[in-house]
C-alpha cells in the first residue's frame, strides 16, 4: 500500500516537472522562430523602457515567454515589463495609479465606459495618428472610441465569439448534423430528448449571466440584425419591447424544456462540468471556453454557429471586443510606447496572441492562422456572417437601473418561466426609460 | 520622574486650589490604543460615509438629494425597499428559527443525566468556525439539482431561495445563541429548581416561571447581536448567489446591494455617492433597532440577582 502511494507522488512529480519542460521548450522555439521573422519591421532608434498594465494576470507566461521577446528581438533598445493586477481590483489600483502619476506607459483597457472614462479624464491619449489603426474596421474600434467617433484610444486586442459547442460523438451516435436554422435547432434537442440519455442544453440560470450573455446575447443578433438593431437601439429608433427583442426572449424561454431538471439552481461551473463529463449534446456558450474545454472533455468537439430563422437568412454572431491596448498620456516614453502599440496592431502580434489564447480572437482585418480547430470553426463564422457586439454595452448601461444587470435577471426569470417575453421587454424598456434618453 | 509628579499631584489634589484635574498618565495610556485604533478604523469612516452620502459622485453637496433616491419616486426606491424587507425576512428566520433553537438545545443539554453533553456542544458549534464560503459552498452542492440530494431547485426558485439561505445561516450560526443560553443556565442555582421541584411544580411551570425570566436578559441581548448581524449580512448571500442576489434579486439583502453600488457590478460602474448612502440608510435602520431594544426593552427587563 505504502509503496503504491510514493509510486503515485513520484509519478505525478514526473509529469509535472515533464509538462514544464515540454511547455518551457515550445516557448523558446516560437520565440526564436518569430524573433528571425520579424527584424525587417524594427523602428530604428526609439530607445525606452516600457511598462504595461493589465488584468490578465492568468496571461503573464505568455507575454514573459513570448510576446515581449519577439518585441525586443525586432525593436533592440526597448524594454517591456508586462506588469498585471489582480482581475478584481485593476480598476480602482488603476485609477489611483493614474491620479498618483505613478502608472505604467500602457494600460490594458476594459472595454467602453471604463476606459471612456479614464480617457474623458485625460489619461489615456488618443490614438487617432497611431498607423497601425488602419487595420481594424469600425465595430473593432467601437468599444474604445468617443461616443461622437471623434478618438479612438486603444488599439483592440482581442474580442470573444458567441456560438454553441456540441459534443461531436452525441451527434454521431444519434446521427445529428450541425443546425443552421432555428427549426432544426429544435429538431436536433428533441432528438436529444427523445434518446433519453443526454441533456439538451448544458445549462443553468442560476448565476444569471449565462441567460443573459450566453442565451440572449447569443441567439439576438440574428433577431435585431446585428448592428443595425444595436444602433438603432442606442439612437431611439427601436424600443426593447419591439417584436425583434420579444421573440429573442420567447426563443430563450423555449430553451427551458430542453435544460437539465432543476436548471434553475445550476450554476455556471456546473454546466460546464456537465458538457466536458459528456453527459449534455450541447453547450451554448462562447470561444473563451476552448481552452479549458480542450483540457477537460476528452471526445470530439465541434460549434455551430446561432441558427437564423430560415435557411439563407444573412447570420449574425456578436463577436464581443474584450480587451484593447491604450497610452498613458503622460507616459515620458510615448514615442517607444507608439512603437510598440504599432507592434499590438500588427498581423504578426495578432497571431501569437491568438494562438497563445485560443478563443480570444484577434480584431484586426487581415485573417489570423489558428492551430485550433475549435477556434478556426469559431473564428470562420467572420467570413460567413455579419459581426456586432453585445448591445447593452455601449452607453446603454450608464445608469441605474442598469440595463445589463437588468437584461441577467430578466433571461433568467424568462428561462425560470416566472416571468414572460412580453413582460420582461417591458420591464427592460421601462428601465431604460427612466433615465436613458437617445 | 514619577517620584517627581507624584507629589505634584498629591498637592493639587490635597491643596483644593482651582487647579484642573488631571487625568493620570496611565490611564491614558492604556485607553489610547484602543481610542485610536476605535477612531480611525470605526468612528472617521462612519462619519465620513455619513457626509460622502450628502455628496454627489463628483464631490459637490448635494444635501438629501441621494437619500431622497432611496425613497418612493426616487430611482432606487425598489430596489432598497426589496432589500430591506428581504434583510427582515433574513433577520425573521434568525430571530424565530436559529435562536429559539438555540435556547431548546441549551435547556436540553442542561437537563441532568444526559451523556456525551460535551460531544453535543462541540459538534453543534463547530459549523461556527466554518467559513461561510465553505458553508455556501457545502450546501450549494448538496441542494444541487445535478450532484446533490434533491431534485426540486431551492435555491433557483423566487420563492424557496431566501428562506433556504436563511436556513443555511442558521445552521451555520445555531452554536452562538446555543453557547450562551448554556452559560446562564448553568448559572442558574440548582437550589432554586430544587425548591420549585419540592413545591410540586412540573418542569414545563419551572421552565417558564423560573428559567424563562431569569434568561430574558440574555435573549434580549442575543436579540439584539442577531439584528445587528443580520442587517450587516453580506457574506453568505454573496457567495452563494453572486452580487446580483439572485433569482430576480428575491435574495438581495442591503448589503448586496450596498456592494453593487459601491463598487459595481459587470456595466454597472461603481459609485460613491450611491455606495455611501445606502451604507447610511443601513447605519439609521440599526440605530433604530438598537434603540428600541435599549428603551424598549432593556430599560423595563427585571434583572436578578443571583
Amino acid at each position: 500500500m505504502k509503496r503504491v502511494k510514493w509510486a503515485t507522488v513520484l509519478l505525478a512529480f514526473a509529469m509535472v516537472v515533464a509538462a514544464c519542460g515540454g511547455d518551457d521548450d515550445d516557448a523558446a522555439t516560437t520565440t526564436a522562430g518569430d524573433a528571425g521573422g520579424t527584424e525587417t519591421t524594427a523602428a530604428a532608434g526609439v530607445t525606452g523602457e516600457l511598462v504595461i498594465e493589465s488584468w490578465r494576470n492568468d496571461d503573464l507566461a505568455i507575454w514573459e515567454d513570448s510576446l515581449i521577446p519577439a518585441f525586443e528581438a525586432a525593436n533592440p533598445g526597448i524594454t517591456v515589463t508586462f506588469s498585471p493586477t489582480a482581475p478584481a481590483e485593476y480598476n480602482a489600483v488603476l485609477s489611483t495609479r493614474l491620479e498618483g502619476g505613478t502608472a505604467g506607459d500602457l494600460i490594458t483597457c476594459r472595454p467602453f465606459d471604463a476606459s471612456l472614462e479614464l480617457f474623458d479624464q485625460g489619461h489615456l491619449a488618443s490614438l487617432n495618428d497611431l498607423g497601425g489603426m488602419a487595420n481594424f474596421g469600425d465595430v473593432a474600434k467601437s468599444a474604445w472610441i468617443t461616443d461622437d467617433g471623434s478618438d479612438v484610444f486603444c488599439v483592440p486586442m482581442a474580442s470573444v465569439i458567441h456560438g454553441f459547442i456540441y459534443n461531436a460523438d452525441i451527434f454521431d451516435e444519434l446521427g445529428l448534423s450541425e443546425p443552421t436554422t432555428e427549426d432544426e435547432f429544435y429538431a436536433v434537442l428533441d432528438a436529444v430528448a427523445a434518446d433519453g440519455n443526454y441533456e439538451g442544453l448544458a445549462m443553468g440560470s442560476a448565476d444569471q449571466w449565462e441567460a443573459a450573455t450566453m442565451g440572449f446575447q447569443n441567439i439576438g443578433p440574428n433577431y435585431w440584425a446585428g448592428e443595425e438593431g444595436r444602433n438603432a437601439l442606442i439612437d431611439g429608433s427601436q424600443k426593447l419591447t419591439d417584436a425583434a427583442y420579444v421573440d429573442t426572449l420567447a426563443s430563450l424561454a423555449q430553451w427551458a424544456d430542453y435544460m437539465p431538471n432543476g436548471y434553475e439552481a445550476i450554476t455556471y461551473p456546473d454546466s460546464q462540468n456537465l458538457f466536458t463529463l459528456g453527459r449534455a449534446a450541447i453547450y451554448p456558450s462562447g470561444s473563451w471556453e476552448i481552452g479549458l474545454f480542450n483540457e477537460q472533455a476528452d471526445f470530439a468537439m465541434g460549434a455551430f454557429s446561432p441558427p437564423v430563422k430560415s435557411a439563407g437568412d444573412t447570420c449574425y454572431i456578436s463577436d464581443h471586443t474584450d480587451i484593447a491596448l491604450g497610452m498613458n498620456a503622460a507616459s515620458a516614453n510615448a514615442d517607444a510606447a507608439k512603437v510598440f502599440l504599432d507592434w499590438v496592431a500588427s498581423p504578426e502580434f495578432s497571431s501569437l496572441y491568438a494562438n497563445a489564447l485560443p478563443g480570444f480572437f484577434s480584431l484586426a482585418n487581415e485573417p489570423v492562422s489558428l492551430d485550433d480547430p475549435l477556434a478556426q470553426e469559431f473564428v470562420s463564422w467572420r467570413g460567413e456572417c455579419e459581426s456586432t457586439i453585445r448591445n447593452s454595452y455601449q452607453i446603454l448601461s450608464r445608469g441605474e437601473p442598469n440595463l445589463e444587470n437588468e437584461m441577467w435577471a430578466v433571461s433568467a426569470s424568462v428561462l425560470n418561466g416566472t416571468l414572460t417575453p412580453a413582460d420582461a421587454a417591458q420591464r427592460l424598456q421601462d428601465g431604460l426609460d427612466s433615465w436613458y434618453t437617445p | 520622574m514619577t517620584q517627581t509628579t507624584v507629589p505634584k499631584a498629591v498637592k493639587t489634589v490635597t491643596g483644593g486650589s482651582a487647579k484642573r484635574w488631571r487625568v493620570p498618565r496611565h490611564v491614558i495610556v492604556f485607553l489610547a490604543p484602543a481610542v485610536i485604533i476605535y477612531t480611525a478604523f470605526m468612528v472617521y469612516p462612519l462619519l465620513d460615509s455619513l457626509r460622502l452620502s450628502l455628496l454627489s459622485d463628483e464631490g459637490v453637496f448635494v444635501g438629501l438629494e441621494n437619500i431622497r433616491e432611496l425613497f418612493p419616486g426616487g430611482n432606487l426606491s425598489n430596489t432598497f425597499f426589496n432589500a430591506l424587507g428581504n434583510n427582515f425576512m433574513f433577520f425573521a428566520f434568525h430571530f424565530f428559527v436559529q435562536n429559539p433553537m438555540g435556547l431548546l438545545i441549551a435547556v436540553l443539554l442542561t437537563q441532568p443525566g444526559l451523556r456525551g453533553q460535551g460531544i453535543y456542544r462541540t459538534l453543534i458549534f463547530a459549523p461556527t468556525l466554518l467559513s461561510v464560503v465553505i458553508v455556501g459552498f457545502i450546501w450549494q452542492l448538496i441542494l444541487s439539482p445535478l450532484w446533490g440530494i434533491i431534485e426540486t431547485p431551492l435555491l433557483g426558485k423566487t420563492a424557496t431561495a431566501l428562506p433556504t439561505l436563511s436556513l443555511m445561516s442558521v445552521w451555520q450560526y445555531l452554536g452562538i445563541p446555543m453557547m450562551f443560553f448554556y452559560a446562564t443556565l448553568v448559572g442558574i442555582p440548582e437550589e432554586l429548581l430544587e425548591a420549585a421541584r419540592v413545591d410540586g411544580a412540573s418542569g414545563w411551570k419551572i421552565f417558564w416561571k423560573i428559567t424563562f425570566p431569569l434568561m430574558l436578559p440574555m435573549i434580549g441581548i442575543i436579540s439584539i447581536i442577531t439584528y445587528i448581524a443580520n442587517l450587516n449580512a453580506f457574506d453568505l448571500i454573496y457567495s452563494v448567489q453572486g452580487a446580483l442576489a439572485g433569482p430576480e434579486f428575491s435574495t438581495d439583502i442591503m448589503g448586496t446591494l450596498f456592494y453593487r453600488s459601491f463598487f459595481g457590478q459587470q456595466l454597472q460602474i461603481g459609485s460613491t455617492a450611491v455606495g455611501a448612502t445606502v451604507a447610511t440608510a443601513m447605519f439609521v435602520v440599526i440605530l433604530i433597532g438598537v434603540l428600541v431594544y435599549l428603551f424598549g426593552f432593556q430599560r423595563r427587563v427585571t434583572t436578578y440577582e443571583l
